[in-house]
């Protein structure tokens, strides 16, 4: 029977997933509805820490504490202020981008960097200090971020920006929500006159064929590829290089209709094998006819093409998917990339979807922040027993290898000694993490148990 | 409170944005509906308890576009202040179009059931406070012919179960008063909107696995909304609870006892 209230007992039965579903961790779940409800949920904690967490849409364990206490932060999604001459939005830390664009959007403004999806929440963007496809002129969400306030556990209160605190400005993007509590922060908004981009696709042949598009895509603002991680022989690391910029000429600026499709059922765990993850890999090349596909698209199926299916994560089955993505510098990222991607496709474990990027050399703000520049190639893998972590360990290790390093937002297994050789600086930062919050990612990180 | 009403009722009616009365303005559900109007560039008058929520809603709804939002702290169980609260607040819209109530608490049943002064805080909070609210505003409007009287009852109300049927009498007694009031206003050309939400997913349950199932409180905002603006008599939100509540209604009572509901 229904009541209007009853929702507080069925969430409280049901564990905090992340996007990923591989770990998953019992948590006691507190809701922050107001940036007032921090200080008495952290009042009397006496077991496990806390953690602030948005959306769940990191894949791993960096937004899980086993046995904590996770603060689900959307509730706290209240804009606080925005000034349409400079484009600073101002907004509490649990809004998500997708709350952003929609108000933001009608108003002639768009989100200074966008990721792969619009359902994270800003507070989750800072954390992760996230990236999107205009890394190469735009840099890292932080760098947009002109100013947010951190609460620490023991009620002071910080206003970080680049000129003020800027030693937790520095360690809090990026800082996998360790540092404090996030309660509100300004964004920089850009103008756009359309809702509309400028798109081109072309199919490329191999590594130098990407490289090549590359280097001449340089002042496209936007720039992706889809890379086919399953074929080897002529076909290897064949893809669609996608590339796009904001159309200049104007269209209405309406908001976004709500997405209408949901995956429905958890996919049985041998959907995804080798057959089907290469027939959708082939059938995804030949999608595009013709070489180069020029057109004009909305910029929700250019952003956010999975966003299109609520909860497409249950594809994967009940298992749960591991998600890998690297970052490696120029100096080795051809040779790191053949060889990386020559392990994938020789294991077998097809991956389904691969995205690659160039990253460029705007320095991001944040002292943890993943990109650097070089290539990035994010893969992601169903959970197999005894193939796809021995599999992920020998792709870490080759990361290390190659001087790269992992994207702690999209991990649920690297190694204490592989994430320490990732981020020398952890040590450095974790002077900078609230003696409160820990998370489980942290804690198989770093080996840190919360003297509680 | 007559006088109050009556040196009001000289207000011209100006047309342009919504002027809207809030009761209960922290609520998710009120303030999801009030997301929606102010981006209609409505004007705002919001009444709540807690200072610092309110502000933080108000700014976020001037921020949206309202026209004007006006705040008022105050605990609507003092019926006392009710006639002083309501014609400031008309007074600062400058007239009303909606009255929306939306204020209430659910209570502990189990508590209630052995402790008189816990189920008379419930009826008093969801039942009494509302009736003084209405009798006022019914009134103003009712000089005016003009508007709508929108106040968020239960499903709960519609039948007594051993769950919670002191909140569900507490709501079927506002159900009940508002049928009647209805009956006595619409045709003095207001109108009075009956709405009874089913579970609604909040921020509590947001992320988690399931929590898609409940309703959305954009959507059940998006609906009254909607039902306000057509002049609706009653809304079940989402629809689904009509027929539900239809089939829980004609369930014979000697049957009824006998379930767990």
């Amino acid at each position: 029977m229904p009541d209007p209230n009853s929702q507080k007992d069925l969430a409280a039965a049901v564990p905090f997933e992340s996007w990923g579903r591989y770990p998953t961790y019992p948590a006691k779940i507190t809701s922050l509805n107001w940036q007032s409800d921090y200080a008495p949920a952290i009042a009397h904690l006496h077991q496990g820490g806390a953690l602030p967490v948005g959306m769940g849409r990191s894949y791993g364990d960096s937004c899980l504490l086993k046995d904590g206490n996770l603060l689900v932060t959307t509730g706290m999604n209240r804009l606080i202020s925005f000034d349409p001459e400079t484009g600073d939005l101002t907004a509490e830390a649990g809004m998500t981008l997708a709350q952003i664009l929609d108000f933001a959007v009608p108003r002639g403004f768009f989100l200074p960097v966008s990721p792969g999806t619009k359902y994270v929440t800003l507070g989750g963007a800072i954390a992760n200090d996230i990236h999107g496809k205009n890394h190469h002129v735009a840099g890292t969400f932080g760098r947009h971020v002109t100013q947010f306030e951190l609460v620490r556990s023991d009620g002071t209160r910080k206003i970080c920006s680049a000129t003020q605190n800027e030693d937790w400005y520095a360690a809090t993007i990026g800082g996998l929500g360790l540092t404090g509590f996030i309660s509100w922060a300004t964004l920089r908004m850009k103008p756009i006159v359309s809702r509309n981009i400028d798109y081109e696709g072309i199919q490329f042949h191999g590594i130098d064929e990407f490289l090549d598009l590359t280097k001449q895509s340089h002042n496209i603002e936007y720039t992706v590829s889809w890379v086919d991680c399953a074929s080897t022989g002529k076909n290897f690391c064949r893809g669609v290089f996608m590339q796009g910029d904001h159309s200049t000429k104007p269209t209405p600026l309406i908001i976004s209709p709500e997405p209408k499709l949901v995956f429905p059922f958890d996919a049985p765990g041998a959907a995804l094998n080798h057959t089907t993850v290469s027939l959708f890999n082939t059938a995804f090349f030949h999608k595009q006819i013709h070489k180069r596909v020029v057109a004009l698209q909305d910029y929700e199926p250019f952003f956010y093409p999975l966003d299109k299916v609520l909860h497409w994560n249950r594809m994967y089955g009940k298992g749960g998917l591991l998600q890998f993505q690297y970052a490696i510098p120029w100096e080795s990222a051809r040779e790191g990339t053949i060889a990386i991607m020559q392990a994938v496709a020789k294991s077998g474990l097809a991956s389904f979807l691969a995205v690659l990027k160039a990253f460029g050399d705007v320095p991001s703000p944040g002292m943890m922040s993943f990109p650097k520049p070089g290539i990035t190639l994010a893969l992601d893998f169903p959970i197999k027993a005894d193939k796809t972590f021995p599999l992920v360990e020998r792709l870490a290790d080759m990361t290390c290898d190659y001087g790269g390093r992992l994207y702690p937002a999209k991990d649920a297994a690297m190694t204490a000694p592989q994430f320490q050789a990732f981020y020398p600086q952890w040590e450095e930062f974790a002077r900078f993490r609230d003696p409160l919050i820990t998370s489980s990612f942290w804690e198989r990180v770093t080996g840190d148990k919360l003297p509680l | 409170m007559s006088t109050v009403a009556t040196a009001l009722a000289a207000q011209p009616n100006t047309s342009g944005p919504k002027k809207i009365l809030v009761l209960g303005a922290t609520s998710g559900i009120a303030e999801a509906t009030c997301r929606i109007w102010a981006s209609q560039g409505a004007a705002l008058f919001l009444v709540a308890r807690n200072a610092e929520k309110l502000a933080a809603v108000a700014q976020d709804l001037r921020t949206r576009g309202a026209s004007f939002v006006e705040t008022a702290v105050a605990d609507l169980d003092d019926t006392e202040q009710h006639a002083t609260l309501l014609s400031h607040a008309v007074n600062s819209l400058t007239g009303m179009d909606i009255a929306y109530l939306t204020h209430g608490v659910l209570g502990d049943q189990a508590q209630a059931e052995q402790d008189f002064n816990t189920t008379a805080h419930i009826l008093y909070t969801n039942f009494i406070a509302p009736v003084s609210l209405l009798t006022w505003l019914a009134n103003y409007c009712v000089q005016r012919h003009h508007g709508t009287l929108a106040v968020i009852s239960s499903v709960a109300g519609d039948r007594g179960r051993r769950s919670n049927y002191v909140y569900g009498s507490s709501k079927a007694g506002l159900s009940a008063f508002l049928a009647g009031l209805r009956n006595r206003i619409d045709r003095e050309g207001v109108t009075v909107l009956t709405i009874k939400p089913g579970p609604t997913r909040t921020a509590m349950t947001a992320g988690m696995p399931k929590s898609e199932k409940f309703a959305d409180p954009n959507a059940v905002a998006k609906s009254i909304v909607a039902a306000i603006a057509a002049k609706k008599d009653q809304l079940y939100v989402p629809f689904i609870w009509a027929p539900i509540m239809l089939v829980i209604r004609t369930i014979p009572e000697r049957v009824f006892k006998k379930l767990n509901l």
